[in-house]
């Protein structure tokens, strides 16, 4: 299997996502740089966290009229896999491929800090090797990270059980106190319909190893790496 | 018709030098130079260069006596950024510098620029930077102008460092009356380096293009060294526009642009375009090259129509870089630059004549000496005195104090008190985590990171007693080094070198000259014993308003190698049961202490002299027990004393202690007096035997004062209970207080 790593202007958690697809789990991993046209080759497509653009548009307004988005969207219709982390999800819901949208936290402050989420859905090819339920320690860093979307939509999500990660409390609580930037429905992190493009705020890539403190997030890229071998 | 009937500049002379800020000695010591008076655009530079913010003038004969060697320095001052060796060839690059002035103008832009101008310092030697850190001052938190100011100031370094992707991994806060109009804002940040990818600022090489990169010049910032050099009166709110604008996104691109230029071999040099804009770049990199440079202004980009050559040279606009290609490259360098979206511009080209020309549509409209105007910039030996006031300050009694009882309402008045209180509030707003090299989380004694390709760690602490300084500043000097020396050695690791950020009133006065001159001799001594040199720093003077100064802020930011990471002490307890023990200098003292101004509302007394000897035998012991993996946890003991401390060390994972300890003093000065260097251990009963003897090998002073056990705070003095807290609820409070303040 092969990853890619987008690289917008702006992007700064290129290199932690290529440091833990690469050396922690060994996946043969290249960087896409903003300007390509083409992703072909790749199995896994990782947008990352960051200010693309600074972000002094809407979070990922700009990032999504990048020559390389059309070839992200192009690649997640045929069913590659992409998974958007932080500012990648802001660029997955400005160009569709994910529903929902990313707004200002309830704060109207940056938080970046450890937080605790439930795994709502363990089937995904994301999340396999994770049980329903389970609680993540997993950090948050984001200014806009305030899931938004309207009842129908929410409706769906639930109905196809799209919504992968949802904050709550460290005993798996769910409650307003522990949503950290007033996400509907505590939302952290949701897949679309196909299951093949996954959108999270916290980042699994900054928890992979017990030296930085946790090692939750490690079994994501675990999950999709074992799902993608065979390729 | 020439420039100056165009922009209808004034003519020269010492009214208008002096309106721009020269003195009269220097006007005529420019002249001399020159051998004729300067003409206006001259002038704007040379005062510019001559301030006291770019010249250190009043502080470069004192900065001389710092011990700026040792075997692991690769770079010391002179440099954008001092540079030690960590692991091989990896090296750290670092350096504080003060935004305090903007700062207190325009809070967010101030300490936003602030950032900036320091990573660009980094970088533009070749270092990635790995991490940022700050050391802020304000007034007391109890007026609207504190929180406005606090909370502008944490936004802004938020703002960029954030966007830019460094992580801001520590600092420190203090709040004081002293700067409640000139708050302090000293920005660190630390890069790596590979030993033999290191860049200076040269401009050599007769012929070699000079090449303008980054932002467009606009308008802001014009005169800010200058006004860096001033007292604050009631006019300086009106300067915010000399206050830059910071684009952190752009400074991102230009960090990713100048590292892939920096793995060719098109440039010989390169300089940031800091203080005093482009003046302040072009002299620099022509003098110390012994070289000249001609410069055509009309081709520097800018973002607006109608500037002049005066505001060009003498503009601030940030996230700008000068850089000097070989010839022939220019087009290989402009290409990097496209790729980034980035302004690329020959602007000049290097040449022999040791003149700094500039030249506007082919007009030479400036042309100025560097190498003397830099050599011969003014320095000044400037009067200094201890004040009368000195003595009563020290002439303190502790006698004239009551020991007030209550000791619980105190340790928690304490624990909520913002210059103790935990600062999440502050950090949160900060990305600690991005780059994943993260090991200690705020809220250590010292933020330690990995290197990734190397075993080893990198530890830093920032620290400065500002209490201290201001009752014995060569004692205080002394403290500054030696706590954070403290800070970085309870990690496990070896402390290594020192940056400083010297903030202080105005030199002119002869006791504020005296606070810097003795502050400096402690700092001084204090790096000489414990074998950490100067690397780099800056100096803020005239952090006065309407005459009041700051108490004396000499910031010191000390860098300490962990050989290993995987032995590294963290500072909470990690399990009930495991001894505690207390080791070094423990004569707990109210003097000057934090307990004695925040619940007694004095600020005076003594400082009993510091051994610096036991502070280094100290470290010697941490940086042994750290190899043995002897110790679970160590804490430096600090503001607040042996209670606060120890209630810090139960806060992480919730593990109560409890002790009792025979001395024949008040009980107040038991729980909260201070004395240094000291540290508190975590020690299981399987390492005890090693530790004690490995103390008493380092001829350390220690005793065992109790357990780790249940979820309570116990303290005894004298066998009588004086303190049983749960630690869950006084964690409540030293977590949340802050916050609450700022709601």
């Amino acid at each position: 299997m092969k990853a890619g790593v987008v690289v917008f202007p702006g992007s700064n958690c290129d290199h932690d996502c290529y440091y833990a697809l690469n050396s922690i789990h060994g996946v043969d991993t290249e960087y896409i740089w903003h300007k390509e046209g083409s992703v072909e080759g790749f199995d896994l497509l990782v947008l990352p966290g960051g200010f693309s653009y600074g972000d002094y548009l809407r979070c990922g307004a700009i990032a999504k009229h990048s020559p390389v988005v059309d070839a992200v969207v192009d690649f997640a219709e045929k069913g590659g896999h992409v998974l958007g982390i932080c500012n990648g999800f802001q660029v997955l819901t400005e160009t569709g491929l994910l529903p929902g949208a990313l707004i200002r936290n309830k704060n109207l402050k940056f938080i970046c800090e450890y937080v605790s989420v439930i795994v709502e859905n363990a089937k995904t090819e994301f999340t396999s090797y994770y049980n329903d339920g389970e609680i993540l320690d997993i950090p948050i860093a984001h200014m806009d990270g305030n899931y938004f979307i309207d009842e129908k939509g929410l409706n769906d999500l639930l109905e196809n059980e799209q919504v992968v990660f949802r904050y709550c409390n460290a005993d798996g609580e769910i409650s307003e106190e522990d949503n950290p930037n007033g996400s509907v429905y505590n939302i952290a992190g949701v897949i679309n319909k196909k299951g093949n493009i996954l959108g999270m705020m916290p980042h699994p890539e900054r928890c992979c190893e017990p030296l930085l403190g946790g090692n939750h997030g490690y079994y994501l890229f675990e999950s999709i790496k074992n799902f993608l071998k065979g390729v | 018709m020439g420039v100056y009937d165009k922009f209808k500049y004034p003519g020269v002379n010492l009214k208008v030098a002096m309106e721009m800020g020269l003195k009269e000695d220097e006007y005529k010591n420019a002249c001399d130079i020159l051998g004729r008076e300067p003409n206006y655009i001259e002038l704007g530079v040379i005062t510019a260069m001559w301030s006291e913010h770019c010249s250190y003038k009043s502080s470069k004969k004192h900065l001389k006596k710092f011990p700026t060697e040792a075997e692991w320095v690769v770079q010391g001052p002179g440099e954008n950024a001092g540079i030690i060796e960590v692991d091989g060839k990896i090296c750290a690059c670092f350096k504080v510098e003060s935004h305090n002035h903007p700062s207190y103008i325009e809070p967010y832009q101030g300490a936003a620029t602030g950032v900036g101008g320091i990573l660009r310092d980094v970088f533009t030697m070749g270092a990635r930077p790995v991490c940022a850190m700050n050391s802020l001052r304000f007034g007391s938190l109890n007026n609207d102008e504190s929180i406005h100011l606090l909370d502008g100031v944490v936004s802004g370094i938020a703002g960029y460092g954030n966007c830019f992707g460094v992580p801001t991994v520590g600092g420190e806060i203090y709040f004081h009356e002293t700067y409640q109009k000139n708050p302090l804002v000293n920005a660190f940040a630390l890069g790596l380096v590979d030993k033999d990818k290191i860049f200076y600022a040269k401009a050599e090489g007769k012929g070699n293009p000079i090449i303008y990169v980054g932002a467009k010049t606009g308008k802001d910032g014009i005169h800010g060294a200058t006004m860096a050099s001033e007292e604050f009166s009631e006019e300086s709110e009106s300067k915010r526009p000399n206050v830059q604008i910071g684009d952190p996104f752009k400074e991102k691109l230009l960090l990713e642009a100048c590292l892939e230029l920096m793995q060719t071999d098109y440039i010989v040099g390169i300089q940031d375009m800091g203080a005093a804009g482009l003046s302040s770049s072009s002299f620099e990199m022509a003098s110390k090259s012994g070289t000249g440079v001609n410069l055509d202004l009309e081709r520097v980009p800018v973002r607006e129509t109608g500037m002049t050559p005066y505001e060009i040279m003498l503009s601030e606009s940030q996230e700008r870089m000068l850089l000097i290609a070989k010839k022939g490259f220019e087009d290989k360098v402009k290409e990097i630059f496209d790729k980034w979206d980035l302004d690329a511009e020959v602007i000049g080209k290097v040449t022999d004549d040791g003149f700094v020309r500039l030249n506007w549509h082919g007009e030479e409209v400036a042309s100025l000496p560097a190498e003397s105007l830099a050599d011969d910039a003014p320095v000044y030996d400037r009067k200094y005195a201890e004040p009368e006031a000195q003595k009563q300050i020290r002439n303190f009694d502790p006698n004239s104090i009551d020991d007030p009882g209550g000791y619980p309402a105190i340790l928690a008045r304490m624990l909520s008190n913002p210059n103790i209180a935990s600062k999440r509030w502050v950090y949160r707003q900060y990305d600690h985590m991005v780059q994943t090299n993260t090991v200690f989380l705020p809220g250590s004694d010292s933020a330690l990171l990995r290197v990734k390709g190397s075993k080893k760690g990198i530890a830093v602490s920032s620290d400065c007693n500002g209490r201290y300084c201001f009752v014995d500043p060569y004692e205080g000097g002394k403290a500054a080094v030696l706590e954070s020396a403290l800070n970085v050695a309870v990690s496990g690791a070896r402390p290594k070198a020192v940056s400083d950020c010297l903030n202080f009133g105005n030199p002119e006065k002869e006791g504020v000259m005296w606070q810097f001159v003795k502050s400096t001799d402690g700092m001084s001594d204090a790096c000489k014993v414990l074998n950490t040199p100067v690397v780099s720093g800056n100096v803020s003077f005239y952090n006065e308003t309407e005459s009041k100064a700051i108490l004396p802020t000499p910031t010191v930011v000390m860098v300490g190698v962990l050989d290993d990471i995987n032995k590294r002490i963290p500072s909470f307890f990690r399990k009930r049961g495991s001894n505690i023990i207390i080791a070094g200098n423990f004569k707990p003292d109210i003097s000057a202490s934090e307990y004695l101004y925040k619940i007694h509302n004095r600020l005076e007394g003594s400082i009993s002299e510091i051994d610096l000897q036991l502070g280094s035998r100290l470290i010697d012991f941490l940086t042994e027990a750290a190899e043995k993996g002897i110790i679970l946890s160590a804490h430096d003991v600090s503001d607040g004393g042996l209670s606060v401390c120890l209630a810090e060390m139960c806060f992480k994972e919730g593990i109560g202690a409890s002790v009792n300890i025979n001395r024949d003093i008040r009980t107040d000065e038991l729980l909260f007096g201070e004395s240094m260097p000291l540290v508190l251990l975590e020690v299981d009963d399987f390492h005890l035997k090693g530790v004690e003897s490995l103390l008493g090998n380092n001829n350390i002073l220690f005793e065992k004062i109790g357990k780790t056990d249940g979820d309570s705070l116990i303290i005894r003095h004298n066998g009588h209970l004086v303190i049983d807290e749960k630690v869950e609820a006084a964690a409540e409070v030293y977590d949340e207080s802050l916050g609450e303040l700022m709601q």
